[in-house]
């Protein structure tokens, strides 16, 4: 299926790389403002399946460079690899881990493990829906 | 300790990266894993000495599971044979497979497997030991049916996986009886407490559910025919999972619990009568067959038998045997299957009855595979020698079944120096076989290992006083719950142990002589056997439980998806609204003054859009106004001061049209098939769950059994867990376990969508 309106096909390609930069600007305050992991997928789901709509199925795939089954398993993973400082340092599991990078000019960074478990959940998220989308959209054909 | 556990799944996630490196050295570049997880358990070996040692790490201590070691001599013996053999296994699968196109993948599984199996033998939490123990099940499944394109390697796999798992289940009932019995998850604490056990209401229930979980997984009668059928699985595989894991898991385990359940006559009495039971089957299987993987297989099974009947004994001398026999068949096994594979790979085929005269081709093959056979036949000067007279012995002093057990152990020691020539004279001696490759020696990858563990058996035979100081004290000690003292000799003088030996050797070897006269009768035999054997009724069952799930799966999922939201709202909300009427009863305050017009609006929205979804002839009409039911939802929960579920709901609410849209159009034309009274019959239902639910919100508002929790997440949220946005703090910090369980939840609907999607596709391309 792919649409072969003019006007489709020029908003997505606005419309897309601002929803996925907003997808990650909500990843990344999700700790603190309205926002995190589980929006910010749906999201980048969101675009990507903006973009199956003007350009089938065959170009989100190419777009998207990794299967959608792969992005559930790196979401997956990264979700248990949030688990492993607290295992080494003899913590409970999923105990939190912080850590703060000085940046130039005074700010700091703060990196931890619940953002890499909220990437975890965004990429399961993003990967369960593109496979959604794409799955039927290629029985389809 | 943690780290060393842990090791070989953290390196089976880098191994495609080092395989594009390392290129065919990667199984001795891997070997390096174990070979230094092997120096580092034997650094454990004095500190065993004085007992066992406790080595704690946290996980889920809020459940009470933790990933305690408990290393002891037992943990320390199986731990040093799994790394040991484990070392040399992965440079065998390197030289065995090399150039196969799935190697990195086979290494990956394969160092999982091992770290799985090291896991099992050193936890002390029995949850966390049942959580190794499927691993081992899961990692050997992939393993057997690892060349998944051929049809039998798949059902090997899959019989292995069901029997095996099937009794994991067992186990795990077994497992938490015992814990109930002791009141404790912790190995360690369950060996220390000497409170006898064996009258509690539990034991006999325990007894059964952790025995039917060993001997599935180790291969007693009557669920031995999966191990033999593992043998789909690549040699490599088959040496390690028949020398040094898997297959010994249930070993383990009751030579494990043995020193606390030991006491009951149950116990005994199984463990002798099925252990003696699968030692002759696997004897008699082993001299019947042709194939040479499938006579080590059956051999195997009758280690097993005998280790199992070893434990039932349970006295002095019985452990010390006990100890002793697994030592010796882990090098004398892993060995022989090792050499088998050379010569399948060198010869091109697995049938003993084809080879012949292969010393001049093969020398140092025959030259190793002659010692390792040695031991297997209990000869001087291998180890095995010692630890069949040990048997013998601890036998012939049996408190119980003494006379039944020396004749069932003499009549399968007969088979088994039968088999001895079998492996190491038939085919390398005698006139040339005709084999389909012309045979030349194997490569030094596949030597090593064999030659090593050969060495080790026979060093271990000349001077057993070195093991049995390092390590064999302190295991028997560990199996039989207090001190033994022992002195292990090759030479104990004539005596009863040595005249059965040598009645048994003697017998053997005309055995031997008559065996390609006599074999094809046994084997036609086995045949009419096979009809009603165990495999048979495994097949039956299996059979059974297919016409079972397709009678159920007309019955209830019958593809009436109505049917389907039918049965699930008239269940849930019957049982809910019946629990709050017998419970509670119907009384709320209602209190609508403080209401604002707009929200009026919105509820009158959403009414609006329900009534109209449900009354309209249009499908698309009445997807969108589901949308609108969402949309209005989502207003409702920013009112409320909830942005993020606001958020979620509305991305939720598009991305479902979406879906709906896209299948939409897959579905034939709208029209109306039930008759009036299906339809009043859902209206009904429909009524009676939307009132109910309304009741027990209505009644949730006014019911505090508990004080609320959101306070605590208020205060906490910033100062625990730095973190302002609460909803967020809760999903990745506060409950992410329930998170982490809820990201393979979906990404397991996820794949169970897609498989469905491409079978559907695939379904359709077929003519």
């Amino acid at each position: 299926m792919k649409s072969n309106t003019m006007i489709l096909h020029t908003a997505a390609l606005l419309i897309m790389p601002l929803q996925l930069m907003f997808s990650i600007f909500l990843l990344l305050r999700g700790h603190d403002e309205p926002g995190g992991g589980f929006i910010g997928g749906l999201v980048a789901a969101g675009a990507f399946v903006l973009y199956a709509f003007a350009f089938g199925a065959e170009a989100t795939r190419r777009i998207l460079r990794v299967g959608p089954r792969d992005l559930l398993g790196a979401g997956l993973l990264l979700g248990l690899a949030s688990t492993l400082p607290a295992l080494f340092s003899g913590q409970p599991m999923l105990t939190a881990h912080w850590w703060d990078l000085p940046l130039p000019g005074g700010d700091y960074l703060k990196l931890s493990t619940p953002l890499i478990f909220d990437i975890g959940v965004y990429l399961a998220v993003l990967g369960t829906i593109t496979s959604f989308v794409i799955g039927l959209m290629e029985a389809e054909e | 300790m943690l780290l060393a556990v842990l090791s070989g799944f953290l390196l089976a996630i880098v191994v495609p990266l080092l395989h594009r490196v390392a290129g065919k050295y990667i199984g001795w570049l891997l070997a390096l894993l174990p070979a230094g997880l092997a120096v580092y358990f034997s650094t454990f070996l004095s500190q065993v000495q004085d007992g066992p040692l406790l080595l704690e790490y946290q996980w889920l201590p809020g459940l009470g599971i933790s990933l305690n070691f408990l290393v002891d001599g037992l943990s320390l013996t199986f731990a040093l044979l799994i790394s040991g053999i484990g070392t040399f296994i992965l440079i065998y699968a390197g030289s065995y497979l090399a150039g196969h196109k799935y190697l990195a993948r086979f290494f990956v599984i394969m160092l999982s497997f091992m770290a799985s199996m090291l896991g099992l033998v050193l936890s002390d939490n029995l949850i966390t030991l049942f959580v190794f123990w499927e691993l081992t099940s899961i990692t050997s499944y992939m393993l057997i049916g690892f060349n998944h394109e051929d049809l039998e390697a798949r059902k090997c796999a899959l019989q292995g996986l069901f029997v095996t798992v099937a009794g994991g289940l067992a186990l795990m009932a077994g497992l938490i009886m015992l814990a109930i019995m002791t009141g404790s998850y912790s190995l360690s604490a369950i060996l220390a407490s000497s409170d006898p056990i064996h009258q509690h209401v539990f034991y006999t229930g325990a007894v059964l559910c952790l025995l039917a979980g060993a001997f599935t997984k180790s291969a007693q009668v009557p669920f031995h025919f999966w191990l033999p059928n593992a043998m789909a699985a690549p040699t490599p595989v088959s040496a390690f999972l028949h020398s040094a894991t898997m297959v010994k898991a249930g070993i383990y385990l009751m030579a494990r619990l043995n020193p606390t359940l030991g006491e009951g006559e149950l116990w005994t009495m199984m463990l002798m009568g099925f252990g003696a039971v699968t030692m002759l089957t696997g004897a008699w299987f082993a001299f019947s067959s042709t194939g040479i993987k499938k006579v080590l297989a059956y051999s195997t099974v009758m280690a097993l038998g005998t280790l199992t009947m070893l434990i039932g004994v349970g006295t002095e001398l019985a452990m010390t045997a006990f100890i002793c026999f697994l030592v010796a068949h882990s090098l004398y096994k892993g060995a022989l299957f090792m050499l088998a594979g050379a010569l399948d790979h060198e010869t091109g085929t697995k049938d003993i009855t084809r080879m012949g005269g292969l010393r001049k081709s093969m020398p140092v093959t025959a030259t190793i595979a002659v010692f390792a056979a040695l031991s297997l036949a209990g000869l001087p000067p291998l180890f095995g020698f010692i630890a069949k007279e040990l048997m013998l012995e601890s036998l012939l002093e049996a408190p119980l079944w003494s006379s039944l057990l020396v004749i069932a152990t003499v009549a399968s020691a007969m088979l088994i120096v039968g088999v001895a020539g079998l492996v190491a004279i038939k085919p390398f001696f005698g006139a040339p076989g005709d084999t389909p490759k012309a045979p030349h020696e194997a490569p030094l990858g596949m030597l090593v290992g064999p030659a090593i563990l050969t060495i080790i058996a026979l060093a271990f035979g000349l001077m057993p006083f070195i093991p049995e100081n390092a390590l064999l004290q302190a295991a028997v000690a560990s199996v039989y719950g207090a001190p033994v003292d022992f002195n292990l000799a090759l030479w104990h003088g004539i005596n009863k142990p040595l005249l059965l030996s040598a009645l048994s050797l003697i017998v053997g070897f005309l055995l031997f002589r008559a065996w390609p006269r006599i074999q094809p009768t046994l084997h036609a035999l086995n045949y009419a056997g096979s009809r009603v054997g165990p495999e048979a009724g495994y097949f039956k069952f299996m059979e059974w439980i297919t016409v079972v799930a397709s009678w159920q799966t007309r019955m209830l999922q019958n593809g009436v998806l109505g049917l389907y939201m039918l049965v699930l709202l008239a269940v849930t909300f019957g049982l809910a609204g019946y629990t709050m009427f017998s419970h509670y009863g119907v009384h709320f305050t209602l209190n609508l003054a403080d209401s604002h017009f707009y929200e009026w609006g919105i509820a009158l929205l959403l009414v609006a859009s329900a009534v109209f979804a449900s009354s309209t002839h249009s499908r698309l009409g009445s997807v969108a106004s589901m949308g609108v039911l969402g949309f209005g939802v989502a207003l409702t929960f920013i009112l409320f001061s909830a942005p993020d579920l606001g958020i979620t709901q509305l991305l939720v609410e598009t991305l479902t049209v979406i879906l709906l849209v896209l299948v939409l159009f897959k579905l034939p034309e709208f029209v109306n098939l039930s008759t009036p009274f299906q339809r009043y019959r859902d209206l009904a239902v429909a009524i009676f769950s939307g009132v109910t639910i309304t009741l027990i919100m209505l009644a949730v508002l006014d019911i505090q059994y508990f004080e609320t929790i959101s306070t605590y997440y208020v205060e906490n949220s910033a100062a625990l867990a730095y973190g302002r946005n609460i909803v967020n703090v809760i999903l990745v910090d506060f409950r992410a376990l329930d998170t982490l369980g809820e990201i393979f939840v979906l990404s397991l609907a996820a794949m169970g969508v897609l498989s469905m999607l491409k079978l559907k596709a695939e379904d359709q391309h077929k003519p």
